[in-house]
């Protein structure tokens, strides 16, 4: 089964790093058209209102204009800004323009001008008469609140996902597996809390920016940071009513997504503009834009039971989950169910749990897909009171995590049950080195000698605080990678995929993959990605799906590119199929002999002239989850509650790293950004809806000035359905750092924080309620 | 109202509207390496060297330049490619938005303080956000590529 592999698993540096690090221009607004007309949005400055009228007959006149869209010149039709496979799992809940205005910032009017300022000039004269309305502001009171947030006609959902506007209701969910009640009266030990998480901003150093203009056939060019190309043609498509074979979609390199960019930000205002002018346009959104009017993580409540008997295995787990989806359903329902499907199956010697609760509209920004989405919010309630179960019994915390915690070859009745907003795929653990994981990480934290605290100065603690965690590979049956590689004169391979790379590299990780199995040098496999035009289709970047679903499909494509060459080579040779092999560079059969450089000129130039190519798909019939142990120590000033974060250690199994390198960046990016979340990335509206923390001054996400030692490990593992082992690795970094947060701060102070982020303030206000 | 200035060894003159900054003077005339992420000094991916000195280009005016030298990365190719070299050992590139202006504070560091401590180099570098990596790992980077370590 394992190989010992000369590209993958070995360093290799990113295909793009060195050209982007020259200043090469390849990211989406660099290659706007010059003279191309800017868009500014109006946005509303009301929480929730009814747009009476628009009157732009002033803002038209203002020299320079070339283009106001509002509701009363835009197609009128319902659909998702979700990049998410089709039908989608997201209500149909979205207008370009609508005749309300749900959250402040919710667009109004698009302006198109020559210039940025004649377009905010002409803004302020736009007369928009608003009749304001009672916002919906605290999630908690959403559900049948007098206030209807989505009152209008026409919205829908495309199959059950327990959408109900009239009570607020973006979607809602229920399961359960055996009868949590009765197990949990036979139950020694029962621990039940509440935990709230917040709004986190993506903060992706690039904005969201697209741009458009109509190419030699007057097709509708768009530029996009987006994650999911050929979700946003199909979108575009369908709402604008423009045939498919009228778009092209290209993503250049992106600047950072984290599901942020899993989403339509300026993209029809472009295309509408572009259409209507057929003049080039763009719109770049303002960091005050992406941070209040683009999407967040969605906050949640979520409140736990959980029972064990004196042998120490946990028998039942009660999840119930709120869930703010703020003013559109984007993701909704997906996010909500991977609170149970990501994290509940960790413990999967439970006789009884449940799951459910419901998605409630508010009039705050739109939550979106963000890296972790619903594993994060989940993670940092179950792994808290996994923490609080111990203690209560008197436990190791580790050892109970031992004790529960998924093994290989066993399973969850949750996959089955819990899939994309529908069921799920029932599957066993191949691959699963999570007791390892926990092994290692306990070693390389020195958990015995410093388990819970120890005093190191005059008002000066450190703790450790552990968590443990999964995530999936894409989605069984549903996501799917598709690639092409063909032959070049000279011997090098051109590869398009539809795969998307947003700045994780895997561009670079796809080119290791066809590299492997050709036995070919990375430098001799040309890439290009994401082009609706000339690559074939992917799903796309979410779901923790790249390596698995398009690393496969790169390998199957790769090794029917193997075969090919084979039976090019036995002809051209004259001999039989099966005695010819192949090193990469030569084709030898007995005596015989013949180059891969010389079949590649012969077949393009002399004899037989063809284009040797292939084309392959792949979709997975599991999702196999990586898995991680995480462990932190930090240190706290017992008189202000100020602290830092000293070391931060992970060991996870994704199966084979195909770039280690990069398999570390993932982790180590997703642990600080779940750090950000869990410590000092506070959210702050104000009491009328108004969204204050708007920029990085405001909005605190760490710096190199924070970040403690942090310690990357990666366990021995092979996953068997996946390319040459690999598993993903892209989300699971994330999910820990509240959870190991929290449980730090009880380790320090014997008190537990329920809300994120956890501020000094937050554990003074919880020592002080103590006493 | 024309400003001029020397752009990378050469001298240029731009015609900018009163007002205009330095991150738009330059992307308009065609230098797109430079990146607009906050348009707030607060993120650092518009850095430009002004006579040496890292500066925010997002907020400092155009007519201020007059008669300076302004660098952006093209101006250190070598040494952006030498740089990327360590990044890649230490898996501490990403999406690559943050990369040009981080090229050209770790050579303004070379050229003020070229033995700096790990502290000062996180010190030096803190304004520079990066949200893709643990920062870690460009942390190492630099003190490898500063240290002449491989």
């Amino acid at each position: 089964m394992k190989k010992n592999f000369r590209v993958v698993n070995n360093v290799t540096p990113s295909i793009d790093g060195k050209g982007l690090m020259q200043g090469r221009s390849f990211y989406t607004d660099d290659l706007a058209q010059q003279n191309s007309l800017v868009i500014k949005l109006l946005r509303s400055p009301h929480a929730f209102a009814r747009i009476k009228s628009i009157d732009v007959s002033e803002a038209e006149k203002v020299p320079g204009v070339a283009c106001i869209l509002t509701k009363d010149n835009v197609p009128h039709v319902p659909f998702t800004r979700a990049g998410q496979g089709y039908p989608e799992p997201s209500p149909h809940d979205k207008f370009i323009f609508d005749d309300y205005a749900r959250y402040v910032g919710d667009e109004v009017a698009a302006v198109a001008a020559v210039s940025e300022e004649i377009a905010l000039e002409a803004m302020k004269k736009i007369k928009v008469d608003y009749e304001v309305l009672e916002p919906v502001l605290d999630f908690e009171k959403a559900y049948e609140n007098k206030s209807v947030i989505h009152p209008e006609e026409g919205i829908h959902e495309m199959f059950p996902i327990g959408f109900d506007p009239k009570k607020n209701l973006a979607a809602s969910y229920e399961m359960e597996v055996g009868n949590v009640d009765e197990e949990l009266k036979k139950c020694d030990y029962i621990v039940e809390d509440t935990f709230y998480s917040q709004a986190q901003a993506h903060a992706m150093l690039e904005p969201h920016t697209c741009n458009a203009r109509l190419d030699e056939h007057n097709r509708l060019v768009v530029y996009s940071t987006t994650q999911t190309p050929f979700h946003m043609r199909r979108i575009m498509s369908k709402t604008l009513g423009l045939p498919v074979e009228k778009i092209r979609v290209i993503k250049p390199r992106v600047g950072g997504g984290f599901g942020g960019k899993q989403a339509f930000h300026g993209e029809m205002f472009c295309a509408l503009v572009t259409l209507r002018t057929k003049k080039p346009s763009k719109c770049v959104f303002t960091r005050e834009e992406v941070f209040g009017c683009s999407y967040t993580r969605h906050p949640m409540k979520i409140t736990l039971k959980v029972g064990a008997t004196k042998d120490g295995i946990i028998q039942a787990i009660d999840c119930r989950a709120l869930s703010d989806t703020g003013a559109y359903g984007e993701h909704a329902l997906t996010v909500f169910m991977i609170v149970g499907s990501k994290v509940l199956p960790l413990y999967n010697k439970v006789k009884a749990v449940k799951f459910g609760g419901h998605v409630v509209y508010t009039n705050h920004v739109s939550a979106g897909a963000y890296r972790g989405y619903g594993a994060i919010q989940g993670n940092y309630a179950v792994e808290s009171m996994i923490d609080e179960l111990a203690e209560k019994m008197g436990m190791d915390p580790i050892k109970l995590r031992e004790l529960n915690s998924m093994k290989e070859k066993e399973t969850s009745p949750i996959f089955e049950i819990m899939g994309e907003g529908t069921e799920g795929t029932a599957m066993i653990m191949e691959s699963c080195k999570l007791p390892y994981c926990i092994k290692r990480g306990r070693e390389l934290i020195e958990w015995d000698k410093k388990w819970p605290r120890k005093e190191v100065g005059p008002h000066k603690v450190r703790s450790v605080g552990c968590a443990i965690a999964m995530q999936g590979s894409g989605i069984p049956f549903l996501d799917m990678g598709s690639c092409t590689i063909k032959l070049n004169d000279g011997g090098s391979y051109m590869v398009t995929v539809g795969a998307t790379d947003i700045g994780q590299g895997s561009d670079t990780m796809i080119a290791q993959i066809v590299a492997e199995e050709l036995q070919t040098t990375v430098d001799k496999v040309i890439i290009y990605s994401s082009d609706t035009d000339l690559t074939p289709y992917d799903c796309g970047a979410y779901a923790s799906s790249t390596t698995y679903v398009s690393g496969n499909t790169a390998w199957n494509a790769a090794s029917k590119m193997r075969e090919r060459l084979v039976k090019e080579a036995a002809e051209y040779m004259n001999v039989k199929v099966g005695t010819v092999e192949f090193d990469g560079k030569m084709f030898t059969s007995g005596e015989k002999s013949l180059s891969l450089e010389d079949l590649a000129t012969n077949r393009l130039y002399n004899q037989d002239t063809r284009q040797i190519a292939v084309t392959e798909s792949f979709h997975g019939h599991v999702s196999p989850p990586p898995f991680m142990a995480a462990f932190g120590e930090f240190e706290f000033d017992t008189e202000t509650f100020e602290y830092k974060m000293i070391k931060y250690v992970t060991v996870t199994d994704c199966g084979t790293t195909i770039n280690p390198m990069l398999a570390k960046g993932q982790v180590e990016g997703g642990i600080i950004q779940g750090y950000g979340m869990a410590s000092t990335e506070e959210v702050i509206y104000n009491d009328k809806g108004k969204l204050l923390t708007t920029n990085f001054d405001v909005y605190h996400i760490p710096t190199r000035a924070e970040v403690g030692e942090l310690v990357t490990e990666f366990a021995d593992s092979y996953e068997p359905t996946g390319p040459f082992g690999a598993k993903s690795v892209g989300e699971i970094g994330i999910d820990t750092p509240p959870a190991v947060l929290c449980n730090a701060v009880y380790n320090a102070f014997g008190v537990r924080v329920h809300h994120l982020p956890i501020t000094p303030e937050r554990i003074f206000k919880a020592v002080k309620e103590r006493k | 109202m024309e400003v001029k200035f020397n752009l990378n060894g050469l001298d240029v003159v731009y015609h900018v509207k009163p007002g205009e900054y330095l991150l738009d003077s330059l992307r308009t005339n065609g230098v797109k390496s430079v990146k607009k992420g906050c348009n707030a000094s607060a993120c650092g991916a518009c850095t430009v060297l002004v006579d040496g000195k890292p500066t925010l280009s997002c907020s400092v005016l155009t007519a201020s330049i007059e008669g300076k030298k302004v660098m952006t990365v093209e101006s250190i190719q070598e040494e952006a490619a030498q740089l990327s070299e360590y990044f890649a050992k230490e898996g501490a590139d990403q999406c690559g938005y943050c990369s040009a202006a981080l090229a050209l504070v770790v050579h303004a560091l070379k050229e003020e303080n070229p033995h700096p401590t790990r502290q000062e180099i996180n010190d030096y570098l803190v304004g520079n956000l990066c949200r893709c990596t643990g920062l870690q790992s460009q942390g190492n980077a630099v003190e490898k590529y500063l240290g002449g370590k491989k």
